[in-house]
């Protein structure tokens, strides 16, 4: 724990809710030392300024081969940097560019320990863009349920239906047509607008 | 039969003969049906193609050379079977920087061996006023931008190492950084010179060609294995590119090749300045004269695409000069068999061309670069030029 505490780990990532939510993460782990760098301007000063043990980047980041410049010139860092690359682990290379981070770390840290950050911030990676993908489905859903609403208040009052009898007609069409509802919600939509 | 590819590169005009190798169905009358992917930077696309993600990339030639080396980084032997671009950079310094050179240069600033004295007095007098270094952008450690801009000032006696602040930054943020005066100037590929040069932002100070006259720039990059296991695609490949290549050439062509460029999937800038790179028509500063060179940028001409393993030598003698690789002949040769100008020539037939310069890589100063002995070439540099 105490270890754990010890180690400063700087997130830099352009997308604020995907960064809070691997702070969280690590906060929750033990690691209490974390910097988030959201601006990345003079991004090399700001590392400098923060002195990070590990460095999490986000690989939408261009910024990215900034960070590859620390293994060049130690000056401009105040101790010397390298990428998280354990050859003999191909498949933790592979989970990192899939969940689309990577990492890079002061030289001589334990790689033990440094395999347990990377994990973790895989993982969250992960479960950001599980969020992500929920999120959008979620959206997707709700702006699916406004256009039939509409569509089924056009049908009520053109043909005089009930509630029910204009959702019937929907996706009863919807079935012989092979759509989906909201689909031909949409069309009624387009079609009354047109002719209004 | 269709062979799927996946193939990554970064937004620059020196990716033209891979993106009209795909978008006007070059690769598809070869069998092929090539995804391209467009990264955000020169590690996603090293790394991406060293585990596997994609077959092939559209590489800075020094990164393929450093990963096959383990430079820096973890070492996967790549192959550099097609040059995709020789040249094609630019020098390009902000107004207040090129007034300041000036003042120094009585003589001019277009002779490259001036202007790096002058930046030798400028940065001199800046330091005995103790005023901050200079500072210069580049696109990544292992890039001829990097190497070009260093060979440049170290030719007068500037060390860029102690003199000056070279910084990494992505091509796209180049001329923000300029304007906000992050940076005083830059070498990057096109368009991004040409785009300062519109905003009145930064003057062309010189083409890369009139530093080195010509160096491979851009590779298609294979991983070796791969290139091993897959040869009739490869082939099928640079059978595509060279076509495209050609292509790219014809000038009755340069209409729709920078239109296609110019999609915002692909290199995403105005067709009109796409146009200025391809026809090597340089303008150095806003309403300024145009600066013809048919050398400033080549696809396919004067067989530009052959891989060159004096290049190859050349970069790596340059990152021994500058601390990223030990010197040794194991390394030399290593270094110059990540060119393969063999598979070229399977596929394509010999192909002889001469050298546009004596020694093939034609650098404005000191002696011809010979690709045999890269000892001698940092010999000649080990003293620094006196000021």
């Amino acid at each position: 724990m105490d270890q754990s505490a010890s180690l400063k780990i700087a997130i830099v990532d352009e997308n604020p809710i995907r960064a809070a939510i691997l702070q969280d993460g690590l906060r929750e782990a033990g690691f209490t030392q974390v910097v988030r760098i959201d601006e990345t301007t003079n991004l090399l000063a700001r590392i400098h300024t923060a002195d990070p043990d590990v460095i999490l980047i986000d690989l939408e980041n261009p910024n990215r081969d900034v960070l590859e410049q620390m293994f060049q010139v130690s000056r401009i860092v105040k101790r010397p940097i390298a990428m998280f690359v354990d050859s003999s682990d191909a498949a933790s290379i592979q989970a990192s560019v899939d969940a689309g981070v990577s990492a890079y770390i002061v030289d001589g840290l334990k790689k033990e320990r440094i395999k347990y950050i990377l994990d973790l911030t895989i993982s969250r990676f992960n479960a950001f863009s599980k969020l992500q993908t929920e999120l959008d489905r979620a959206k997707t859903a709700l702006e699916d349920r406004k256009i039939i609403d509409r569509a089924k208040g056009i049908l009520m009052k053109a043909k005089n239906l009930s509630e029910e009898q204009a959702y019937a007609l929907m996706r009863k069409t919807a079935m012989n047509e092979n759509k989906k509802i909201a689909e031909i919600a949409q069309s009624i939509v387009t079609a009354a607008d047109l002719l209004k | 039969m269709t062979t799927r590819l996946r193939i990554g590169f970064i937004p620059l005009c020196d990716a033209v003969a891979l993106l009209v190798a795909a978008d006007k169905g070059f690769c598809a009358a070869e069998g092929l049906d090539v995804e391209l992917v467009r990264e955000v930077s020169w590690s996603n696309v090293r790394d991406k193609l060293n585990i596997g993600l994609f077959d092939a990339a559209h590489l800075l030639a020094p990164v393929a050379i450093a990963s096959s080396l383990g430079l820096g980084h973890v070492k996967v032997p790549i192959v550099a079977p097609f040059t995709l671009a020789t040249n094609g950079n630019a020098v390009t310094v902000s107004p207040w920087l090129y007034n300041a050179l000036l003042a120094e240069a009585p003589d001019g600033l277009d002779d490259p061996m001036r202007s790096a004295q002058a930046l030798a007095r400028l940065v001199a007098s800046r330091k005995t006023r103790g005023e901050t270094p200079l500072t210069f952008g580049m696109t990544f450690p292992y890039s001829a931008h990097n190497y070009l801009l260093r060979f440049w000032m170290a030719a007068a006696g500037v060390n860029p190492d102690e003199d000056v602040h070279l910084v990494v930054l992505p091509p796209p943020y180049m001329v923000d950084s300029l304007a906000n005066k992050h940076v005083d100037g830059f070498c990057v590929g096109a368009p991004w010179n040409s785009v300062a040069v519109d905003l009145d932002i930064g003057r062309i100070l010189h083409a890369g060609a009139d530093i080195v006259a010509s160096m491979s720039e851009k590779v298609l990059a294979v991983r070796q294995v791969w290139a091993d296991e897959n040869g009739e695609t490869l082939a099928r490949l640079l059978r595509a590119l060279a076509r495209a290549g050609e292509f790219v050439e014809a000038a009755g062509n340069r209409d729709e090749v920078c239109a296609l460029l110019a999609a915002p999937n692909r290199v995403g800038v105005g067709p009109e300045v796409i146009r200025r790179t391809l026809d090597g028509r340089l303008t150095y500063a806003r309403g300024g004269d145009v600066h013809a060179s048919d050398n400033y940028f080549r696809i396919a001409r004067e067989g530009a695409a052959r891989p060159n393993p004096s290049h190859a030598a050349w970069l790596y003698a340059q990152m021994v000069r500058w601390g990223q690789a030990p010197l040794s002949p194991e390394l030399t040769t290593g270094a110059k068999a990540v060119f393969r100008p063999d598979i070229y020539d399977r596929v394509f037939g010999e192909w002889r061309t001469e050298p546009a310069t004596s020694d093939g890589v034609g650098a404005f100063a000191g002696p011809a670069f010979r690709d045999d002995d890269v000892a001698a070439h940092l010999r000649t540099w080990a003293t620094p030029a006196p000021r």
